[in-house]
């Protein structure tokens, strides 16, 4: 499965959830499918798109919140979690793409790529629903049982280690941050 | 536990009265009874966190959903937490009000903290952090109160040290 594809095929479920996705190639990928005023792209601090889903989502529990992760920023914070699942917000999604490896800084393998299970690793640590996915058709079927199950999810979707040929997009990074606020605060 | 809990309620009520309504934490003795303060307060959602740099994340996506918030932390956690202040809340110029227990001052007594102490300021300063002491009552409430409105209006950090004048009542 391609990331791009799996971003594709979801992408008309995103209209008025709050997206939040890590840098590099899920930031780059969504913004070619077409950028949203409700997409915030935290282009660094790897490890924080699900810290910040959680503030999201415990600030604005009425706002269905989606965070695309990367195996190599939930591995820098395995201890966010412990702390999702210890307040499990009813309103997040939690998609972790994994590719096995650090694709923007020259595809270095991850921890993923010799057996680390981050959904076992999700459901150990108390999430309530975890999974692995690894084809489109499965991705598709699992994101849309998350969406609806009204229960923190942590959803593992195993991608290809391809991506954009680069990772600096035309939106400026401010340019997001407050237009995704006054969207947030508007509603 | 010798930690003073009426200078304790004092930093709980000038937040509250700031509009804090989310508090992320990790336990740290001199921040004991303001956490369980946050924790009996049904108007406070506190968020006990694994390590300090999450609150970054969370306060950051309170903010944007428009919910004030505060960070409670030991000096040894904002050295923790400095790459997600760097590059999410100064990157995306976010105000934090990031309440730091100063321990390894004057008056330690832990070995452990020594060295954190010795950096703390420092630390703040080449980050570019403004800072004020918290070590007198009678100005707790007008100190977090102007720290919260220059936060709200620079949208960046600011830090305020609970010092040990304030926060611990065993005669040094």
């Amino acid at each position: 499965m391609k990331r791009l594809d799996a971003l594709r095929a979801i992408y008309g479920q995103l209209d008025e959830v709050v997206v939040v996705t890590i840098m590099g190639a899920v930031a780059a990928e969504l913004q070619s499918i077409g950028h949203r005023p409700n997409f915030f792209y935290l282009q660094h601090a790897m490890g924080l798109a699900s810290s910040m889903g959680l503030g999201i989502a415990l600030a604005r529990p009425d706002r269905q919140v989606v965070v695309f992760d990367g195996d190599g920023s939930v591995l820098m914070n395995l201890g966010g979690l412990t702390t999702l699942a210890r307040y499990r917000p009813a309103n997040l999604v939690h998609v972790v793409f994994d590719n096995e490896s650090l694709l923007s800084v020259g595809g270095f393998p991850t921890a993923t790529s010799t057996g680390s299970d981050l959904a076992g690793i999700a459901a150990a640590a108390g999430i309530p629903r975890t999974g692995t996915v690894r084809t489109l058709d499965e991705f598709t079927a699992a994101f849309d049982a998350a969406m609806k199950a009204r229960e923190l999810s942590t959803l593992v979707a195993k991608v290809e280690a391809i991506g954009p040929s680069g990772y600096v997009t035309e939106l400026a990074l401010l340019e997001n941050r407050f237009e995704f606020q006054k969207w947030l605060r508007r509603l | 536990m010798p930690v003073s809990t009426s200078s304790s309620r004092a930093i709980y009520e000038a937040l509250k009265g700031g509009g804090i309504r989310l508090m992320s934490a990790l336990p740290e003795t001199w921040l004991v009874h303001l956490i369980r303060m946050a924790e009996e307060d049904p108007d406070m959602t506190l968020v006990r966190l694994a390590k300090e740099e999450e609150g970054v994340g969370i306060s950051a996506g309170a903010h944007l959903a428009g919910m004030k918030s505060a960070m409670l932390m030991q000096n040894h956690g904002f050295l923790a937490s400095i790459n997600g202040i760097v590059s999410c809340a100064q990157l995306y110029r976010i105000p934090l009000l990031m309440l730091i227990s100063y321990r390894g001052e004057f008056g330690e007594r832990d070995p452990w903290q020594t060295e954190g102490g010795g950096v703390t300021e420092d630390l703040l300063r080449a980050l570019r952090i403004p800072f004020v002491y918290l070590d007198h009552p009678d100005h707790v409430a007008s100190r977090i109160r102007k720290a919260q409105t220059l936060a709200q209006s620079a949208n960046k950090p600011v830090a305020l040290l609970l010092c040990r004048d304030l926060m611990w009542e065993e005669p040094s």
